[in-house]
C-alpha cells in the first residue's frame, strides 16, 4: 500500500472517530429531544461517511478494484439518515414532548392547529 | 502507524456507544431512547468498517448494509408506532 493513501486513510478515519465522538457529546449534553436529534442526524452521518470512505479507499488500494458493497453502503447511509431523523422528530412533536424553555421559536404551532382546524371543517362539509 | 490510527479510533466509537447507551437508559422520553438507539445503530456501521480494516479482511463488508437497512427500518417503524399507535395499518381508508 502506498503510503500517500495510508496518510488519507488516516486522516479521514479519524475526522469520522471525532465526529462520532461529538454526535455522542451532543446526544448527551444537549437540552431537548430536538436538538439532541440535530445533533445525531448530521453529526454521525458525516462522520460515518467520513469512516466508510476511509475504509473505501483502504480496500481500493488493497484489492485494486472499487467495492460494490461499501459504495452501496455510503449512499444508503446518506439518503437513510436524515429521513430517520426527521420522521422521528415529527414524531415527537406529535406525541407532545415539549420543547426546552429557552427556545424562542416554534414555527409549527400556528400550522399545526390551523391545519388540524382545516381537517376538521373538512370532515364536517363530508358528513 | 495506521494501525494506531485505526485503534484509536476504534476505541473512540466504542466510547462514543457506551455513552449513547447513557442516553437510551435515562432518556426523559420515548424519542429520545430511539434517537439513541438510532445513533448506536449507525455507530455500529463504523465498528464493522474500522474492524474490517483492522483485520484486514473484506468479508463483513455486507453486514455494513445490512446494520444499515435494519437500523433505518427499525426507526421508522418506531416513530410510525409513536405517532399512530400501530405499525401496520389494516383499514386503508382511515
Amino acid at each position: 500500500m502506498t503510503e500517500i493513501i495510508k496518510v488519507f486513510v488516516g486522516i479521514f478515519v479519524g475526522l469520522g472517530a471525532f465526529l462520532c465522538m461529538v454526535t455522542a457529546l451532543g446526544i448527551i449534553r444537549l437540552p431537548d429531544v430536538y436538538t439532541r436529534n440535530h445533533a445525531a442526524s448530521k453529526g454521525s452521518t458525516l462522520g460515518i461517511m467520513f469512516i466508510l470512505i476511509g475504509a473505501f479507499l483502504f480496500f481500493y488500494v488493497k484489492e485494486g478494484h472499487y467495492n460494490s458493497r461499501l459504495l452501496l453502503g455510503i449512499v444508503f447511509i446518506f439518503i437513510t439518515s436524515p429521513v430517520a431523523g426527521h420522521l422521528i422528530s415529527r414524531a415527537a412533536y406529535h406525541t407532545g414532548v415539549p420543547l426546552w424553555k429557552k427556545s424562542v421559536l416554534d414555527e409549527l404551532k400556528d400550522k399545526e392547529k390551523h391545519e388540524k382546524h382545516g381537517l376538521d371543517r373538512s370532515n364536517g362539509e363530508g358528513k | 502507524m495506521l494501525d494506531l490510527v485505526l485503534k484509536i479510533s476504534l476505541i473512540a466509537v466504542t466510547l462514543s456507544m457506551l455513552a449513547l447507551l447513557y442516553r437510551v437508559i435515562k432518556g426523559p422520553s420515548t424519542p429520545d431512547r430511539v434517537i439513541a438507539l438510532d445513533a448506536i445503530g449507525i455507530n455500529l456501521v463504523a465498528v464493522i468498517a474500522l474492524i474490517s480494516m483492522i483485520l484486514k479482511t473484506s468479508a463483513f463488508l455486507e453486514v455494513i448494509l445490512l446494520v444499515g437497512i435494519l437500523a433505518f427500518i427499525g426507526t421508522v417503524a418506531f416513530a410510525k408506532f409513536l405517532e399512530k399507535g400501530e405499525i401496520i395499518e389494516r383499514d386503508r381508508n382511515h
